[in-house]
């Protein structure tokens, strides 16, 4: 250490000191670059929505399921509804029973409208937003889940 | 002048290149092969000479050298294997058929990947268990223990990121449940009602999943993180794992050693005579070494030399571990199930073995089960050296016989306990039975899982309080999650059946 006078700081110093700091702050910044890297700026983009038909295809009482899709689309007396089959536990897919669903994977049970009865699912399953396109089809949109009940007038 | 110095180089250069290479005796003396020892890069996480003790079968029963054992037969394998995997969604299911099918050798290679993660996740947790009952995380060795921990937690993640590659039905649902429990600390930010601002499940989710869907992206970054990523960790945590064995003056034992502690080790009959024909050396170094000082003119007692003495006993445990892996290769396939089918989910779908612990409380509450407990677990462990801190025998199994009453009590505390609760639970359901309407976030707090954690709290706290030793708390709690991780296992293996139903045996399950 040169202590010969406060205020100034000798050449094998400052190198020192700039070296560390160039160390720490390459090492930060980088960090923080690898942490950001994983996170795309657009995820890859899988469409949501699928056309199922005109309204005429659900006569009332009707219900139909489309495998692929993981979505139910029933049609009462007072609407047609779309109820996604993706468990909301850990996302198994539910199969159809006589008084709702059930889950395959831990066990959870629903009722005829997707309501939780049993297991451990925290909530009951999504029930997705249904529109019609200009043309008269209707699609239904996975992405889009609407209150519990929601049902499109027809 | 400089060509007859050419010639006379070529002509000896064998000899040269092999002193440049080798720079010790043939190791034939006790003292050239501690100097091999010594100066070999690789065999120097040895130190030269090894006591007794830890040489003693039934003291480490080889368990460490036995994980480590597995780990290289995983690298090297797995490095192969590489060689005909495809990470495609496409291609994946394809090509382990491939390797089956149509490479040599190829099907025995992917046994013995797939038998060895169970040999090492086997040995990992008995490893454990062995310095945990010996106290060998005492004194200096509080950190190693950590490290410990890192490696432990490493290994279980190597083995779920690589059961996912084959892309088949037991993978994809995998990745589902897996990546949905990653996502699940929204079932807690929901009770707040916080998740529109601070969604950790969500993202977390969606960094594992590169998308946010299972897909080529999620596949690519398993791929990446079981071939690349773990791999490396592992190694950059067992490095100082094992030097830090070294650097603690080898394993721990106790300090009043009698003749019948060291029965069955190798005894070194020039013990006494070591240092007499040393060259001068200078013990400079020595003033940077804690503890005491080694006596210079006395043999260190009750040594050996480590090669052979430990360096044999380690080959063994490898040979061993290598003829266990094969055998098991040769009698029974390595699993493969359909092809990935995104809308029909295995009934029941069954992690491998030694997850199901965790599938069990998960199937009581995602969050508490696949985050919650773990976590606590983790912690719980991690804090072991640093909240039992008495000073104590070291090195023999239990401590003595409180210890091993403590651990006996605890083992029929928790198989009481354990057991009681699941009939329970198969009788009369759980609070969503009863109370349809309940919210969501009293279940997550109160539910099988909880309730038992509580239960083992409360009782080592009790052991602590009666012992008045913190050691005896820390023996019952280990003991009491090792129980309940052991009964929660094989109830899910033999006990759990299609949607998840209890049953007492499998020929009972419905046919579908
Ligand atoms: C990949 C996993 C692991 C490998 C390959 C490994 C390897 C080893 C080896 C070869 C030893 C020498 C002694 C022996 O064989 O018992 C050792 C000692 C030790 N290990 Fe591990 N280990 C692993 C995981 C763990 C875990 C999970 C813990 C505890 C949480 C742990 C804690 C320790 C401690 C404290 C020692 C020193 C023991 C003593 O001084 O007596 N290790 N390890
Ligand atoms: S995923 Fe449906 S109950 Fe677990």
């Amino acid at each position: 250490m040169n202590t010969a006078n406060d205020d100034t700081i000798n050449r094998r110093d400052f190198f020192t000191l700039s070296t560390y700091t160039a160390a720490i702050s390459a090492l930060f910044v980088s960090i923080l670059g690898l942490l950001k890297f994983p996170m795309p700026g657009l995820f890859p983009e899988v469409s949501s929505a699928f056309k199922i038909g005109k309204p005429e295809d659900f006569p009332v009482g009707s219900t139909k399921v489309y495998q692929d899709k993981n979505v139910l689309v029933s049609r009462d007396a007072e609407g047609l509804y779309a109820v996604s089959l993706v468990c909301t536990h850990l996302g198994c897919i539910v199969s159809t029973t006589e008084k709702g669903f059930k889950c395959p994977c831990h066990g959870s049970v629903f009722d005829g409208v997707g309501s939780v009865i049993a297991g451990p699912a925290p909530k009951g399953l999504n029930w997705l937003d249904i529109s019609r396109l200009p043309t008269g089809k209707l699609i239904v949109d996975t992405s889009k889940t609407v209150d519990t009940g929601t049902k499109m007038t027809v | 002048m400089a060509f007859s110095n050419f010639f006379e180089n070529l002509k000896r250069f064998p000899l040269i290149f092999r002193e440049s290479l080798i720079r010790h005796d043939k190791p034939v003396t006790d003292r050239a092969r501690s100097q091999s020892v010594f100066s070999n890069i690789f065999l120097h996480i040895h130190s030269t000479r090894v006591h007794r003790y830890a040489l003693k079968p039934t003291f480490t029963f080889g368990l460490g050298v036995m994980a480590a054992a597995s780990f290289f037969i995983l690298l090297v394998t797995g490095v192969w294997l590489m060689i005909y995997y495809k990470p495609s969604v496409v291609e994946a299911y394809g090509s382990i058929k491939d390797i089956q099918n149509i490479v040599p050798g190829g099907q025995f290679m992917r046994d013995v990947h797939r038998w060895a993660t169970n040999i090492m996740i086997v040995s990992v947790m008995l490893h454990m268990s062995r310095v945990f009952y010996t106290a060998a995380y005492k004194r200096t060795r509080s950190f190693n223990w950590v490290l410990g921990v890192c490696l432990f937690v490493l290994t279980l993640l190597l083995s779920f990121t690589g059961y996912l590659l084959p892309w088949d039905q037991l993978a994809y649902w995998a990745i589902i449940i897996g990546s949905n429990i990653a996502a699940s600390p929204v079932e807690l930010t929901d009770a707040l009602g916080i998740t529109h601002i601070f969604d950790v499940g969500g993202l977390t989710k969606t960094l594992i999943l590169g998308s946010e869907n299972i897909g080529q992206e999620a596949l690519i970054r398993f791929y990446w993180i079981h071939c690349i990523v773990l791999p490396l960790l592992l190694i950059l945590v067992l490095s100082p794992h094992l030097w830090r064995v070294r650097k603690d003056g080898g394993l721990a034992r106790p300090d009043n050693l009698t003749e019948k502690d060291l029965e069955g080790t190798p005894v070194d009959a020039n013990a006494e005579t070591v240092f007499k024909n040393a060259p001068e050396k200078t013990y400079n170094l020595m003033c940077l070494v804690k503890g005491k000082t080694p006596a210079v003119g006395r043999g260190p007692e009750q040594t050996v030399s480590s090669w052979p003495n430990l360096l044999v006993a380690e080959v063994a445990v490898f040979m061993l571990t290598l003829a266990i892996v094969c055998v098991y290769a040769f009698a029974l396939d390595a699993p493969l199930k359909e092809i990935a089918n995104p809308s029909v989910p295995e009934n029941p779908a069954k992690a491998p073995w030694y997850f199901l612990g965790i599938q069990e409380l998960v199937s009581y509450s995602a969050f508490m089960g696949g985050v919650g407990i773990p976590t606590l677990a983790l912690i719980g462990l991690i804090f072991i050296p640093y909240l039992d801190r008495e000073e104590q025998v070291l090195g023999r199994w239990f401590d003595n016989a409180t210890g091993k009453k403590v651990a006996w009590h605890s083992v029929f505390f928790s198989i009481i306990t354990c057991v009681g609760m699941l009939a329970f639970l198969v009788k009369f359901g759980w609070l969503r039975n009863w109370f349809p309407q309940i919210p969501q976030i009293v279940i997550t707090v109160i539910n099988p899982g909880t309730v038992l954690l509580g239960a083992v709290v409360l009782w080592s706290f009790f052991i602590m309080a009666k012992h008045d030793s913190t050691r005896m708390g820390a023996i019952s709690i280990y003991t009491c999650f090792l129980v309940m991780f052991l009964i929660l296992t094989y109830f899910s293996v033999y006990h759990r059946g299609p949607n998840w139903d209890f049953y007492w045996l499998k020929s009972q399950w419905p046919m579908h």
